[in-house]
Parts: C-alpha cells; sequence; structure tokens
C-alpha cells in the first residue's frame, strides 16, 4: 500500500532513486534488464535537467542579489556627496531595470560607462575571461563583442533552453528569439520555453516543464540556500561505483565549473545511456 | 509445496500464508479451439487445463450448453530449468514468457513455451492403449527367463487408463543476445517469430539451427540506445505482415516482402505526445507493454501503463479509442516508480468477436471495455469474494466525486495483488485471469457464445 509513502518528487531524490536501481539491477537474477534500465535512465536523464536547471536559477538569483549588493555599495563608495539619496536610488533602480530589460530581451548593451564594473552582464552575446577552463559551445551570430567580452550563448538541444556562460556563471535567457538569432536551427514548438528573470524575486514557474520542479521552484521562492545536501553523500557513494561523471552534481563549485559546459551535457547523457549498454 | 497451480474447483480450503515465487503464473494463453488452456509460471512449469466436456444427455437442461465448462489439469510438465550463461556470467531464469500454440493438425497437440533465451516447442499426446503381450518381457517389464517361453503371441493393444505425454519436439536456442519478450505463429503454420529486446527472428518450426533476423534496432554505438522492442505479433490471415511495438510507444507495421531486413517499417503507428502532460515519467508510461492483432486482423490493440488503446490499422496518425484503465494512478507515479510498479507490464486481449477489450489492474482488479458503448466495468478476481457459480460483481474505485459502498480508496488499493496475465476464449465468453499464483476462470453463462457481427 502506497498510502504514507512519501513521495520524493524533487530532482535529487529521484536521480539517487534511479541510480540505486540501476546498481541494484546489476546483481538481480536473469541478468540487467535493457527496457527497465533505459526506462530509468530517462527518469534520470529528466531529473537531471530539472536539477541542473534549478541550480541554475538558485545560482542566477545568488548573483543578481550579490551584484546589487555590490553595486549600492560601490555608488556609495565612490560618490557618497554628488548623489543625494533620491538620486542613488533612482540609479539603483535604473541599474536594476537595466539589468532585468536586458536579461530579458537579451543582447542590448547597456552604454553607462560610469557604473561598469563588470559589463558583461548586461549583454547575452559577450563573455568576459572565465575561469572555466573550455566550452564547446554555439556562439551566438550577433556578438557585437569587443574583444574583452567573451560571453558566450549556449542552446540545449534536449530542452531548447538557452543559457549564457559567463564569469563561470549562469543566466538563463528567456526568449527564444535569442536563439533564433543565435542561429540556433532546431526548434520544438511542444518543448519551447520562455523564462524571465524579474530583479528580486526568479519567477521560476516556466523554467522547467515538470510540475514537481515548479512547486519547489515555488517554495523556494525567496530563498537562496535552500538545498538539501543531505542525500549527496548517497549520491557520491553510487557516483564513485559508476565512475567519473557525475562529480558535478556533488557540489556547487563544481557546478559553476562543469556544468555550464555544454560538452559535459552531452557527455552525461551519453554516459546514462552508457549504463544501460552492454 | 505447491507443485501444480491450483485448479479453481480444488484446493479452496488450502490457504496458504505466502506464495512461493516460483508459483506465480506469468503467462496463459487457450488454443484454438479453447478446449486446452496453458500456463507458464515463474519456477518453468507449465500446466495445461483441459475442458470437461459432459456425458451426453446426463446433466442437459434447456438452455444448458453441453459442455460444462470446467477446466482440469490435464497435464503438468518442466518446460525450462534454471540456466547460466558461462561466457556472461549471467544466470537465465527458467521463468517461462509466453505460451503461445500452434494449430492443431492432428490428435496430437503443440505448442511453444520459451524464457528468456530458448524456444521449445513440445508434443502433447494421449495415449489410452498399451501394447500387452510381449514374448521376452512380462507384464511390469523384466526379461523373461527363455527357458520358461513355449510358444510365441503376438503383442496386441488393449484400452489402458488415459496417459497424457508430453516432450519436447525442438529447442530453438542461441537465438537471441538479449531477453525474449513475444513469440508469435504465423498464419502460414511454418513459421514463428520471436522477438527480444533488440531484434527479432523468424523460424521455422522445423528447424532449429538457423533463424533468420528480420528485425534489428540495436544501434552501431549502444550509448544512442533510445528505444527497444516490447511485444511483437504476427497479423492473423497475412502471413507477411506483422507488428512491434517499442518502449516510446510506437507501433511498427512490417511487411516481409519488402525487403529481408525489415528495419524500415511499412506504417509507423504513434500518438503525439501531449506537451502539457509531460513529467518525469512520461517515457515510462508511454511504453508500450502489449500488442495485439484484432481477430478480424483490421484492428489493433495496446497497451500502456495508465490507458489501452485501439488502432486502425488503415490509420497510423492515432488511436482510434483510448481507454483509461486506472487514471487515478497518474498522480502516483512518484510511488509508483519507487515501488517499481511502475514497471509491471500488463497484457490486454480481444474478445472473439472484437467487440470487447480486457486488460488487469492493481488490486486483483481487471477491466472490461465495450467498444460500441466505450463503458468500461470493473471486476475482481479474488478467492474470497467470488465462490464457484457465483455471479461477478462490479468494482469502482474511488478517486473523487460522491463515494458509494464498496468503493475502494485509491490509497487502499494493493500493489502487490496485480492482474498482468490473462486470455480470452477463441469463441466463447470464457475469461481465464491469472492473478499471482491463482488462476481464475470465469464464463458468461448469460451469453455463453458471443454474438457474430
Amino acid at each position: 500500500m502506497i498510502s504514507t509513502m512519501e513521495c520524493a518528487a524533487d530532482a535529487q531524490s529521484l536521480i539517487s532513486i534511479s541510480l540505486m536501481k540501476i546498481h541494484n539491477s546489476r546483481t538481480q537474477r536473469g541478468g540487467i534488464k535493457l527496457h527497465k534500465n533505459l526506462l530509468v535512465s530517462y527518469v534520470l536523464r529528466n531529473a537531471r535537467q530539472v536539477y541542473i536547471k534549478e541550480k541554475y536559477a538558485e545560482i542566477y538569483r545568488m548573483q543578481q542579489y550579490e551584484e546589487v549588493m555590490t553595486v549600492c555599495n560601490e555608488i556609495q563608495e565612490l560618490n557618497p556627496l554628488d548623489l543625494d539619496a533620491e538620486d542613488a536610488e533612482d540609479e539603483e533602480q535604473a541599474a536594476a531595470h537595466a539589468r532585468t530589460s536586458s536579461a530579458i530581451f537579451g543582447c542590448s548593451p547597456l552604454d553607462d560607462g560610469s557604473k561598469e564594473p563588470d559589463p558583461c552582464y548586461y549583454r547575452s552575446c559577450c563573455m568576459e575571461p572565465s575561469p572555466v577552463p573550455h566550452c564547446d559551445q554555439f556562439t551566438a551570430n550577433n556578438s557585437s563583442s569587443s574583444s574583452h567580452c567573451n560571453k558566450t550563448t549556449v542552446l540545449d538541444l534536449d530542452t531548447h533552453v538557452v543559457t549564457t556562460v559567463e564569469n563561470g556563471y549562469l543566466h538563463q535567457d528567456c526568449c527564444c528569439c535569442d536563439a533564433l538569432q543565435c542561429g540556433q536551427g532546431a526548434r520544438s514548438p511542444a518543448r519551447k520555453r520562455k523564462v524571465e528573470f524579474s530583479c528580486c524575486v526568479s519567477d521560476v514557474e516556466d523554467v522547467s516543464d515538470f510540475t514537481a520542479a515548479r512547486k519547489r521552484a515555488k517554495r523556494e521562492d525567496c530563498c537562496y540556500s535552500n538545498i538539501d545536501y543531505t542525500d549527496t553523500s548517497n549520491i557520491s557513494n553510487l557516483i564513485s561505483i559508476f565512475g567519473s561523471g557525475f562529480s558535478g552534481l556533488l557540489s556547487r563549485q563544481s557546478d559553476l565549473e562543469q556544468i555550464c559546459s555544454k560538452q559535459v551535457l552531452a557527455s552525461l547523457g551519453a554516459w546514462t545511456r552508457a549504463i544501460v549498454a552492454f | 509445496m505447491g507443485e501444480d497451480a491450483e485448479s479453481p474447483k480444488i484446493n479452496h480450503t488450502f490457504l496458504r500464508d505466502y506464495v512461493t515465487e516460483a508459483d506465480v503464473i506469468s503467462t496463459v494463453e487457450f488454443n484454438q479451439t479453447g478446449d486446452l488452456l496453458a500456463t507458464g509460471d515463474k519456477g518453468g512449469r507449465v500446466v495445461i487445463f483441459q475442458r470437461e466436456t459432459d456425458s451426453k444427455g446426463e446433466s442437459e437442461e434447456v438452455g444448458e450448453t453441453g459442455d460444462s465448462g470446467e477446466y482440469n489439469v490435464y497435464s503438468t510438465f518442466q518446460s525450462h530449468e534454471p540456466d547460466f550463461d558461462y561466457l556472461k556470467s549471467l544466470e537465465i531464469e527458467e521463468k517461462i514468457n509466453k505460451i503461445r500454440w500452434l494449430p492443431q493438425q492432428n490428435a496430437a497437440h503443440f505448442l511453444l513455451s520459451t524464457n528468456d533465451k530458448t524456444i521449445k516447442l513440445w508434443k502433447v499426446s494421449e495415449r489410452d492403449k498399451r501394447p500387452e503381450g510381449y514374448n521376452l518381457k512380462d507384464e511390469e517389464g523384466r526379461l523373461k527367463d527363455i527357458s520358461t517361453i513355449t510358444s510365441l503371441q503376438v503383442p496386441v493393444l488393449r484400452p489402458a487408463d488415459l496417459m497424457v505425454e508430453v516432450r519436447p519436439r525442438r529447442v530453438f536456442s542461441n537465438g537471441h543476445t538479449y531477453h525474449v519478450n513475444s513469440i508469435s505463429v504465423n498464419s502460414d503454420g511454418e513459421t514463428y517469430l520471436s522477438a527480444d529486446d533488440l531484434r527479432i527472428n523468424m523460424w521455422n518450426l522445423g528447424i532449429t539451427d538457423r533463424s533468420f533476423n528480420i528485425v534489428d534496432i540495436k544501434p552501431a554505438n549502444m550509448e544512442d540506445l533510445t528505444e527497444v522492442i516490447t511485444a511483437a505479433e504476427f497479423h492473423p490471415h497475412h502471413c507477411h505482415l506483422f507488428v512491434y511495438s517499442s518502449s516510446k510507444g510506437t507501433l511498427r507495421l512490417c511487411d516481409m516482402r519488402s525487403s529481408a531486413l525489415c528495419d524500415r517499417h511499412t506504417k509507423l503507428f504513434e500518438e503525439p505526445e501531449d506537451p502539457g502532460s509531460r513529467s518525469f515519467f512520461s517515457e515510462i508510461i508511454s511504453s508500450v507493454s502489449d500488442v495485439k492483432f484484432s481477430h478480424s486482423g483490421r484492428y489493433l490493440l495496446t497497451r500502456d501503463y495508465l490507458t489501452a488503446k485501439v488502432w486502425d490499422l488503415n490509420m497510423d496518425k492515432g488511436p482510434v479509442e483510448t481507454y483509461q484503465v486506472h487514471e487515478y494512478l497518474r498522480s502516483k507515479l512518484c510511488s509508483l516508480y519507487e515501488n517499481d510498479c511502475i514497471f509491471d507490464k500488463f497484457e490486454c486481449v480481444w474478445n472473439s468477436s472484437d467487440t470487447v477489450i480486457m486488460t488487469g489492474a492493481y488490486n486483483s482488479f481487471f477491466r472490461m471495455f465495450d467498444r460500441e458503448t466505450g463503458r468500461g466495468v470493473t471486476l475482481e478476481a479474488w478467492r474470497e469474494s467470488s465462490k464457484p457459480r457465483a455471479v461477478l460483481r462490479t468494482r469502482r474505485v474511488y478517486s473523487g466525486g460522491k463515494r458509494r459502498r464498496g468503493d475502494v480508496g485509491v490509497d487502499s488499493l494493493d500493489f502487490t495483488k496485480k492482474i498482468l496475465h490473462m486470455a480470452w476464449h477463441p469463441s466463447e465468453n470464457i475469461i481465464a485471469i491469472a492473478a499471482t499464483n491463482n488462476l481464475y476462470i470465469f464464463q458468461d453463462r448469460v451469453n455463453p457464445e458471443t454474438q457474430l457481427q
């Protein structure tokens, strides 16, 4: 009976459950069942995608918060006398609004030299020299990118979500017109998603197709470090059995470095299929 | 413990506290006349039931058919034994995955039974005479002392107790690398197909050392694997057509006349996915677990986790009818994934006139859908609530709305009691339902003969 069973609908639990199933299937009588393992790998892939998106969203929220605070502090430090409170507020709002609008509309650069310690997050088509070692990505066509900007836009062909890699941080651009501008042809209307990020509260409702993730995102609206890491030790044990490939799920730091790479994403997908290959 | 599968007429007093894994029935199949019913179990045994024909005139009443309709055990034999693949260090289960009867051509009956790797052809024959009067042997078979023989006699055949002999006639081995999920006898009476996860082979019933591979969906790189074959069946009348279903919910109709290797389908039956209902488990619940041609050959019946669908062979854009078997489970998919129930493979069957379809569910429930009215009914195969000759009452699963007395709540369903395997008599309204280790046979006394359209 299932009546009192607690349903672990969040992606991380599903990942660990799926890995456990794959692990157990190796010792099952009759040999590995190809069909069942293939289906489990699909769940694994779906859960992985949702999990990564949730991490992106969280990281983006964190980064936005930090940037706003940084800029505010810098404004106060730089021009404590020139600006009165009202102007500071206006500029702050303008800056926030500019960031919002640029995030929403993507490739419109903001010429604002005065507060530009880091111009790159205004543009979706350029990237700072990033700590990320290498990324196998599609570069944007309309990169009116100046030489110092090397932000790159990535389209995940599985999910048709456009992500921007910058400074090791990730944004999710919303409009799929971005994707079109960036020359990505693959498009499935049924699976298109729009992501809109407002300034303070990320409305991640439209991030994912999955209702479970949606519900989770709503709960995590204003909390930044809500991720439950109690299961990571389980995951890490199982992962060590299977070898490399999933280390990106273990820690946020690894996330930032590895997950941005489409190559890693692709290899994760291929790797999960490799589980069932024999 | 549990040597023979239970006949529903016996063993009501023999209650078991537990179910031996080996006794779980894994396949049920009527032969072409419906007189014989074969079941296979996880222990590799096959039990054949025969329908009793009543003595002429004794208990016939007005309106009652000549057959009493009761099925009794006819024969039991061990079809497959546990095996071991030394090269891969893999154990091969003895569980009987499928049984298919051959059309009867003489007094003997033939059936094919398969486990994960090996298909066997069995001959079931009766012997009711035995030779008596040997010269060199006595009645027990011991050699006689030659000095005692004074005259010669000709042995004669005398009536004896009926004995059913089952002998293996062919063993079709080493044809499959992956697990065999289906076998299907061709209408030509000479060939049959066997399907595993990635390949379908065609065999001649008389040749065991060779088979033709007719479908191969194994990708060059196993990392690119996206779907597997889940079931396959020959067309009931056209010996060149067969269909196979995939884990992605597609059906492929193949014509063997077009090419030797039927990797390219003649027709692809696929229903576009509803993007609004996408979830973590979309791929799992869309996987087709069983496919059956209608008796007419015009329609296909498929079963996926939550629905049963009827497809018209002439229309590949989508099913013509969709029946919700247990839609109330859609919100429970996560729990069902955790306890592995989401991987259960339900079978589906047609009635003889293709007007009713039937499939199994949980809590010992099974469902019948009348295609003409579109209405479905839930019935229960459970010992406590069905005595012999009792009328089956309909059940209902309560999932919102007005609750009636006798309704079962979704959270009260017993997911260990699943009806996966079933069969429908080829011409009468008699159904055989396998519920774990029990076999239930139900008959429609009101309308025993199906009205032919």
